[in-house]
Formats: structure tokens, sequence, C-alpha cells
């Protein structure tokens, strides 16, 4: 793919680098990236592989800009509040470089489109939030043979690597188990330092560029942990574990179709602040507050029984099994081991708070 | 068995810190994990030893440096 005099210019300090130069460039145009996830590790892969020259980039998510977003994700401003992401991506970047083809899909990455979808890039750029897409990433990827940069943040620390290149090794292989729903926060839950995703994000376009040009060592076979408070980096190195990979091809991608359309469409078990005001206007609820009783913000028209989660075990005739149960704590945690507490002693229709009752207004 | 145990992400954050040595009654990964996994509950978590991915049957030596990783699902 032959370069314009304009894209010559544009990229000339890639030109001078023999590890690039107008072949390397070329290369750059010729290529197909599909970033998953507009967010925080999103936007900064998307600005750098947008202003690098990769011909065409795909965005998938389904999400839209909150103002809570702006704090780390760089491609929106104010004004992009309530846009769907991946367009108001395109809009961003193409005021960037209007040399680069964006393929704009504003909708969730499920076990029904990602097969086809992965199947038309060179290689994914993995941004998502959350676990169930991760694992639908790894195994779309292995099943499709495309390799996969991936990136994932908390709070302060980082992981990143390349997975599924060249027989390398799989997410899969580093963690076999998909995390029980809860077990780990995500950014809502616990907080995240701006710059983070940044750092991370960055890592994921440099290892993109790498595999794309055919240059230095890819972070395959390795996973580098950041750490932001002490700014180091520390390198483990992983094996592929056939068994792991096994599975990948094995998993019929249609069930993650399914688990995300269960948690959709089924009672759900879990709602945030905005969810709870709706469900509060909708239908009879027992709201259990499982703090300690000086944890502010008290809600008093809550009206909600507070048993601290200590106590719970003891207290649990207080409540009444018919009915449906909030139950919420200062950000979401405590409250979900509560939650498993009470379905040992056979409660149903158990809803956590995500992000805890701490942000209500 | 002494190790020099570091701790990442939600683990460093419910053990309030990020390293320490310790006198531990293990040999095995396997007996390292159940170890914790009455610590950390439902926090899952892989093992490296010396900047290695171990693997649940693999041996523990004295000094050994054991990383216990959670998984990010942040993005």
């Amino acid at each position: 793919m032959m370069l314009s005099d304009d894209e010559k210019y544009r990229y000339s300090r890639h030109l001078l680098l023999h590890q690039v130069g107008e072949s390397g460039q070329e290369r750059l145009k010729a290529a197909n990236v599909l970033v998953v996830g507009a967010g925080g590790l999103g936007c900064p892969v998307l600005l750098y592989l947008s202003a690098a020259g990769v011909g065409t980039i795909g965005i998938i998510d389904f999400d839209t800009v909150e103002i809570s977003n702006l704090q780390r994700q760089i491609l929106f401003t104010t004004e992009d509040v309530g846009k769907n992401k991946a367009l108001a991506a395109k809009e961003r970047l193409q005021a960037l470089n209007d040399q680069i083809r964006y393929e704009v899909y504003p909708e969730r990455l499920t076990g029904l489109n990602a097969k086809e979808l992965f199947g038309q890039y060179d290689l994914i750029v993995d941004g998502s939030d959350n676990f169930t897409t991760r694992y639908l990433v790894n195994d779309a990827c292995v099943q499709t043979g495309k390799p996969f940069i991936h990136g994932a943040i908390f709070t302060f620390e980082g992981q990143f690597a390349v997975f599924n290149y060249q027989n390398g090794p799989t997410y899969r292989c580093l963690f076999p188990e998909i995390p029980d729903q809860g077990a780990i926060p995500n950014c809502a839950e616990v907080g995240v330092l701006g710059v983070l995703p940044g750092i991370i994000g960055m890592h994921q376009a440099n290892e993109t560029l790498k595999l794309l040009l055919g240059v230095g060592k890819p972070l395959s076979g390795k996973l580098m942990v950041f750490d932001a408070l002490s700014g180091t980096q520390r390198t483990i190195h992983l094996q592929r574990n056939e068994e792991q990979v096994k599975v990948a091809l094995g998993i019929d991608l249609k069930q993650h179709a399914d688990e995300l359309n269960c948690a959709q469409g089924k009672e759900k078990d879990e709602i945030d602040i905005e969810e709870l005001r709706v469900l509060l206007t909708r239908e009879p609820l027992q709201l259990v507050d499982v703090r300690e009783p000086w944890e502010q913000p008290r809600i008093e028209s809550l009206q909600a029984l507070t048993i601290p989660l200590d106590d719970l075990p003891d207290m649990l005739d207080r409540l009444d099994p018919s009915k449906k149960t909030v139950v919420f704590c200062q950000h979401g945690g405590r409250s979900l081991v509560a939650i498993e507490l009470l379905k040992q002693e056979g409660f149903k229709n158990l809803v956590n708070l995500t992000g805890g009752i701490v942000n209500w207004k | 068995m002494i190790l020099k145990l570091n701790y990442f992400g939600q683990i460093a954050q419910m053990l309030h810190k990020e390293e320490e040595v310790l006198d531990l009654p293990v040999t095995t990964i396997r007996e390292l994990k159940s170890y914790y996994a009455e610590k950390l509950q439902t926090i899952p978590f892989s093992v490296a030893v010396n900047q290695q991915l171990a693997g649940e049957t693999d041996q523990l030596n004295e000094n050994d440096e054991v990383a216990l990783l959670p998984p990010f699902a942040g993005g």
C-alpha cells in the first residue's frame, strides 16, 4: 500500500526510523486492528494507533460517555456526555487523522458477534472492563487464531501482555478460572488513578505497533505488572498451557451470549444507585444497610434496617425472607459478602447495590 | 518454610501490605493456595515463584520469591 506525499510528510518521523521506514509505514497503513472498549485503556490506544497511521481501526463499545469517565477517558469532552463511546471516539479521531478508515460498532461484544468480527482484523486490543468480555476476547481470539494485546487495571496497578501470539500463552493460561461476579471490583467500585489506564494503554499501543511492524520483541510469554505508586514494573514469565487452550477452543461462544443475556434479562442480582431509585418507585423493597452505624451518609428516607455485617448471622430473624431485599454498604464489597451469607441461609431474591451508597445524593 | 511474599491488586489491599517475609507451613503451590484461600475468600489468584508462573504441584524452596497475582477487571 503506497504512501501519498501527504502521508510521507505526516509520518516523516516514523520514516526516519530504520525500524519503520517507508515499508513499515506501508505495513501500518495496510493493517486492521480492532479495539474492544473505548474506555480508559481504549482511549489512549485509539489515539496512538490513529496518530501512527494504522490504516483500518475498528471500535466496539455499547456504552455511553458519562461525566465521571472524563477523569481518564481522554478522547471525550464534556459535550460528548450521553453519546455512544464508539461514535464519539470516531468523531474525535477523524479530526486527528482523516487518512484512517474507522469501522464503528456501537454495540456490545457478545458470543454471537465476536468471531465474525475478529475474523476481519489482524489483531485485537482488549480494553474491556469486565471478566465476561475478557474471557470472551480470549476464547474468540483462540478460536479465530488472532493475537490480542491484553491490558487491565486496578486502582494504581496495571497488567499488560501479548496473548495467543505464535503459539504463545493465552489469558486462560495465566488465569484459568473466570472470577465469581463481584470477587474483583472494577474501577467504578474502587476507583482508579486517571493516568494509570493512559500508561497501560500506551504499552498496549506500543505492543500493537511492534507486532504490526515486526520489530523488537513482542511481550509474549510475559506478563508485565506496573505499579504507579512505586513506579516499578515486574515481569512474570508465563508458559502456554495446552489444557487451557483446549478449554478456550471447546467453549461454545453462544453460551457467552446466553450468560450476557441472562445478566441483562432475568431478575437482576445487582443494581446501581440510579437503578435503585427507579426500583424504589416500582415495588416494595426490604433495604439492609450492613455498614457500621457511624458510617456516612445515613439515608433516613430509605428506612433501611441497619445490621452491621459482623452482626448479621445473629440477626437474621429481623429480615423478612418473603421480600425482595436490596443489601448495601459503603462501596458494594461487604454487601456482597452479606448476600453470600444470606444465600447460604436460604434467603432468595437478593440484590446487591454495586458501588455502594456512598454516592447517594 | 521461609518465603518472600509479594501481593498485588486487591490482595495487597485486603492484607494491607505489598510484601512480607513469612515462615509458612507449606511445601507446594497447592498448599500455599489453600493457606491463602482462607484469608482471601473469593479473590482468585495465580502464583508466580521467582518471576515464573507456577503450577499447582510445583514445589516451593526456602527463600523463594512468591507473587500472588489476582486478575484485574478494570479498563
